[in-house]
């Protein structure tokens, strides 16, 4: 065994490594290919029985961490003052 | 209680035939009625590990079409009367593999057997999907190394979502068996470690088939390896696999190669 090789860094590390990093995308890609747009669909059929919004102003992110999973759902309502005053010409 | 297992993958040649042979030998060795099927249509070869090659007459694409009863398509094991092989079709085209078919013959199977076996072939099409399809259990074969990892976490994937069993919303048994491991590069920090592989597959060990040239010299002869040389390392780690399975509190050992002096000064690899 030569003493370059004496030193040379164990490689196993960096095939966990690399492992962990690209299996967290892989797993955002596949696991939960259809989960997004099932959660999109559903939150937007809740939020939609209450209030109105436009169907593009619908931002929504899934973040997976190591120990805990994100999911960030970002709707622009019209303010609900302005909302009353529409109604409000509306019936005057 | 019958138990339905796929023993799957995803990443080719990392060892399904070789383990569903050895388990199904050494489940059936203690007494229970063990049926293995080969999913592999087109490029079967759990027949040939059983050394059943030249008793193959009719396969499961057979039966599905109604073209044999599963009676006539299944063989005996030659050295254990409770050890039956169900083969695949070598020439026909896959697409005859159909859910309803499969459905029925695992139906059938499942009055007649304790446990039965199957074997995936590599990739995550049809037959891939379709083996997995009716189990209760699964047995995901990796090696150590990081594309098995990669497609065995996929495959997990696809067990918790694609299965008949996840689709009821129920959990399907999961277990890793790591095979081809070589304990000493593990220690010197070439290859992943166990801990390592079930780390990032999170989830639980079945057992660690240890590299030895008696899995290759069992596949020569026909016969697996758990028959063929009960006591060497590789066996007698697929015989505690077998009693995990059957829900057995086993230790987790790798089993070492026992060598004899001989065996050291002539110490030859296997060609």
């Amino acid at each position: 065994m030569s003493l370059l090789h004496f030193f040379r860094q164990r490689s196993a590390p960096i095939a966990r490594e690399r492992l962990q990093i690209l299996l967290a995308h892989e797993r955002i890609a596949c696991r939960h290919q259809d989960l997004l747009g099932i959660l999109r669909e559903e939150i937007l059929a809740v939020i939609a029985r209450h209030v109105s919004f436009e169907p593009d102003k619908v931002q929504i992110k899934m973040d997976r961490g190591k120990s805990v999973s994100t999911l960030a759902v970002d709707i622009e309502i019209p303010n609900l003052d302005r909302l009353s005053d529409a109604v409000a010409g509306m019936v005057g | 209680m019958s138990q339905v297992l796929v023993v799957t993958s995803g990443k080719g040649g990392v060892g399904k035939t070789t383990s569903t042979a050895a388990l199904g030998a050494a489940l059936a060795h203690d007494g229970a009625k063990v049926v293995v099927i080969d999913f592999d249509v087109g490029l079967r070869n759990l027949d040939l590990v059983l050394g059943a090659e030249r008793r193959v007459v009719f396969d499961l694409i057979n039966v599905i079409n109604g073209v044999a009863r599963l009676s006539q398509a299944l063989i005996r094991d030659k050295r254990l009367d409770n050890l039956h092989l169900l083969p695949a079709s070598q020439t026909r085209d896959k697409d005859a593999l159909t859910e309803e078919g499969v459905a029925k013959v695992i139906e059938e199977l499942r009055t007649k057997f304790d446990w039965i076996i199957c074997d995936s072939p590599a990739g995550i099409e049809r037959g891939a999907t379709l083996a997995m399809r009716y189990a209760d259990a699964a047995i995901i074969v990796t090696n150590p190394e990081v594309s098995s990892v990669r497609d065995s976490d996929r495959i997990i994937g696809l067990l918790d979502s694609k299965t008949a069993k996840a689709e009821r919303g129920e959990r399907i048994d999961k277990h890793v068996l790591i095979t081809r491991y070589h304990s000493s590069r593990a220690a010197r920090g070439e290859t992943l470690s166990i801990d390592d592989v079930l780390e990032i597959l999170s989830t639980p060990l079945l057992g660690i088939i240890p590299e030895s040239e008696e899995v290759l010299r069992a596949s020569n002869v026909g016969s697996p390896v758990t028959l063929n040389n009960p006591l060497s390392a590789p066996a007698r780690a697929y015989f505690d696999a077998a009693r995990r399975l059957k829900g057995e509190q086993v230790p987790m050992l790798v089993p070492a190669e026992i060598r004899s002096i001989f065996d050291k000064l002539f110490a030859r690899k296997a060609a």
